[in-house]
C-alpha cells in the first residue's frame, strides 16, 4: 500500500510539471494554430535562469527560491513574447515556416544553453558553502499511509492546482480569457468582431513562457538538477498530453497530465518489479496515446478553451 | 469626412487558389437603407463581403467606408470604422453563453443591449445558454445582434434567412427593417421576397463582375430580369 501511495503521489508530482508545460502549448496551439517546438527552450532557460539567481544571491533558502522563481518566470514571459514577436508574428497563414522556425529555435537555444553552461547537470538550487540547498521543510518527508512521502512533491502538486484554478478563472472571468476562448474556436470571427487578436497572442506566448519556466524550476526541484536537455526531454511528454487532452482545453490538459503521470509511474515501477523491465513507463505513455486516439481522436475535450 | 456614398468598391480582383472569383467588382452603396447584392450561387456574393472586411486577400482593388480608403487596414480596423459583419454561417462561438458571444463583440462599453432584447427577446432569456446549443434561428439572431449592439454606420450581411422556418424569416427581416432605420446594410440575400421587401437598392453580380446595379423594386418586379440576371422567378410577397 505505502509503494502505491508513494508512486501515485510521485505520479501527480510529474502530472504537474506536464500540466504546467501542456497548458501554455495547448492554447498557443489551440488559439494561433502554431505548434511550438521551442517550447521546451522555456523550460531549460526558465530553470537555468533561476539556477544562476541562487549562485548569486546570498540569502535564506525561502527567499533565494521565491526569487529564483519569480526571475525564471519573468524570464520565460520575456522570451516567450519575444520569440512571437520576432519570429512568429511575421509569418502568420505560413504555418510550416512556422514549425520550421520553432524547431531551429529550439535546436538553436538548445545549443546555446549548451555553449554558455556546458553538457553536465547543475545542483538546483546551487548554493555554495551552505549545507541545505532547500527549505528544510520541503527536503523532509511526509508519512501517508506508511509511505514517506518528499514534500517538494506537494508543493509541485500544490502550484498546479494554483495555476489550473488561476487559469480557469481567468479564461472564464476577464475579457482576455474570453478572447482567447472565442479565438480558440474561431479565430477570424474573432477580428471580425474588430479585437486585434495579435495583442492577445503576443499574451499568450508570455503566459506559455512562464508556465512552462515555472515548470523548469520545478523540474530542478524534482530531480534536483537543471541540465540542458530538460525541456526536450519534458517537452516530449508535454506534447502526449496535449493531444490526449484536446489541443485548446485546459481542463482536458489536467486530466491527461494527472494520467501520463500516474500510468508512466506505476508502469516504471511495476514493469521493473514484476518483469524485470526498466523504461516501461515511456512505452505505457504511448499505448496511453495509440488508446486514446483510437477512441477520441479529437482527445478527451473537444476544441474549446475551459 | 462627408461623403454621399457608405461604401465605394472599385475595381475589386479575388483569387481563391486558382480560382478568380471576382473579376473586378465596382459598385457604390448609397448612405441609409438597405442594398441588396443579388446573383445566382457562386458568383462571388459572400466572397466579396468576405474581401470587404480583409477576410481574404484581395489582389487588386480598392474600397473606401465613408470616403476612407482601407483597403490596407487588417479586419479587425475596417470593423473599427464602423462595420458590423453577420456571415453566412452565422460562426457564434459554441463553447460561450449567449451573453458572452455578445460581450465579447460590443466596443467601446455602449453596447445597445436594450435595442438588441427588444428585437430578439429571446436572447435574454437565453443570456446563460451557450450559443452552440441553440437552434439555427436563435443563432442567426445572436449573429445579427453582435452586428446590432454596436453604432455601427455600415452592416454587411450574408445570407440571413438561409435555413430558417418561414416565421423566422419574417421575424429577421423585421429586425433587418428596424436595423436599416439606424444603419446602411449591404445584404446578401437569397429570399428574393426577402430582398423586395427590405431593399431599395440592389447590385447583381454574374461571372465575378457587376452587371446590374439599381433600384431593387424595378429589377425585382421584372420577372424576366429577374430570370436573366438571377436564373429563378419572380420575388415573391
Amino acid at each position: 500500500m505505502s509503494t502505491l501511495v508513494l508512486l501515485t503521489i510521485t505520479g501527480l508530482g510529474l502530472g504537474a510539471l506536464y500540466f504546467l508545460i501542456a497548458s501554455g502549448l495547448s492554447l498557443i496551439y489551440g488559439l494561433m494554430g502554431v505548434l511550438n517546438f521551442a517550447h521546451g527552450a522555456f523550460i531549460t532557460f526558465g530553470a537555468y535562469a533561476a539556477w544562476w539567481i541562487t549562485t548569486h544571491v546570498e540569502a535564506s533558502a525561502e527567499a533565494e527560491l521565491i526569487l529564483a522563481t519569480a526571475f525564471g518566470l519573468v524570464f520565460g514571459a520575456v522570451l516567450g513574447a519575444l520569440i512571437e514577436l520576432v519570429f512568429i508574428r511575421p509569418l502568420y497563414r505560413r504555418p510550416i515556416e512556422q514549425v520550421l522556425v520553432t524547431v531551429g529555435l529550439a535546436l538553436a537555444l538548445g545549443a546555446l544553453v549548451f555553449g554558455i553552461w556546458g553538457a553536465d547537470p547543475k545542483l538546483f538550487p546551487d548554493r555554495p558553502g551552505e549545507e541545505i540547498s532547500l527549505p528544510s521543510w520541503m527536503i523532509d518527508t511526509t508519512t501517508i499511509l506508511g509511505a514517506r512521502i518528499p514534500n517538494d512533491r506537494f508543493v509541485e502538486i500544490a502550484v498546479a492546482v494554483v495555476v489550473l484554478a488561476g487559469l480557469t478563472a481567468f479564461l472564464r472571468f476577464t475579457r482576455i480569457g474570453l478572447i482567447i476562448r472565442a479565438g480558440v474556436e474561431n479565430r477570424s470571427m474573432v477580428t471580425a468582431l474588430g479585437i486585434d487578436v495579435r495583442k492577445t497572442f503576443t499574451f499568450v506566448f508570455a503566459v506559455g513562457g512562464a508556465l512552462a519556466a515555472l515548470a523548469g524550476v520545478l523540474s530542478g526541484i524534482y530531480f534536483s538538477t537543471v541540465d540542458p536537455g530538460r525541456g526536450t526531454s519534458l517537452l516530449i511528454f508535454a506534447f502526449i498530453v496535449v493531444v490526449i487532452g484536446g489541443f485548446g482545453s485546459i481542463g482536458g490538459s489536467a486530466v491527461a497530465a494527472v494520467a501520463v503521470g500516474l500510468v508512466q509511474q506505476y508502469a516504471n515501477y511495476y514493469a521493473a518489479d514484476w518483469l524485470d523491465w526498466s523504461g516501461a513507463g515511456d512505452v505505457a505513455v504511448m499505448f496511453l496515446l495509440a488508446g486514446v486516439l483510437l477512441l477520441r481522436p479529437e482527445g478527451l475535450a473537444p476544441k474549446v478553451a475551459h | 469626412m462627408s461623403t454621399a456614398t457608405a461604401l465605394d468598391v472599385n475595381d475589386l480582383h479575388v483569387y481563391l487558389g486558382e480560382s478568380h472569383v471576382l473579376q473586378g467588382v465596382s459598385f457604390s452603396v448609397a448612405k441609409g437603407g438597405v442594398t441588396a447584392l443579388l446573383g445566382r450561387n457562386g458568383v462571388g456574393k459572400t466572397t466579396t463581403l468576405r474581401a470587404l472586411m480583409g477576410l481574404v486577400p484581395r489582389s487588386r482593388g480598392s474600397v473606401e467606408v465613408q470616403g476612407e480608403n482601407v483597403t490596407r487596414l487588417p479586419t479587425h480596423a475596417i470593423v473599427r470604422r464602423g462595420i458590423g459583419y453577420v456571415p453566412e454561417d452565422r460562426d457564434v462561438f459554441a463553447g460561450l453563453t449567449v451573453e458572452e458571444n455578445l460581450r465579447l463583440s460590443e466596443r467601446g462599453g455602449n453596447g445597445r443591449y436594450d435595442l438588441v432584447y427588444d428585437l430578439f427577446p429571446e436572447l435574454r432569456e437565453r443570456g446563460r445558454q451557450r450559443a452552440g446549443t441553440l437552434s439555427g434561428g436563435q443563432q442567426q439572431m445572436v449573429a445579427i445582434a453582435r452586428a446590432l449592439l454596436n453604432d455601427n454606420d455600415l452592416l454587411l450581411i450574408d445570407e440571413p434567412t438561409k435555413g430558417l422556418a418561414p416565421l423566422l424569416v419574417t421575424e429577421v427581416a423585421v429586425a433587418l427593417e428596424r436595423a436599416a432605420e439606424l444603419s446602411t446594410i449591404l445584404l446578401v440575400e437569397q429570399n428574393l421576397g426577402v430582398a423586395k421587401r427590405v431593399a431599395e437598392h440592389a447590385v447583381v453580380l454574374d461571372g465575378g463582375r457587376v452587371v446590374y446595379e439599381g433600384a431593387a423594386g424595378e429589377l425585382l418586379s421584372n420577372p424576366e430580369r429577374v430570370r436573366e440576371l438571377l436564373g429563378v422567378g419572380g420575388a415573391g410577397h
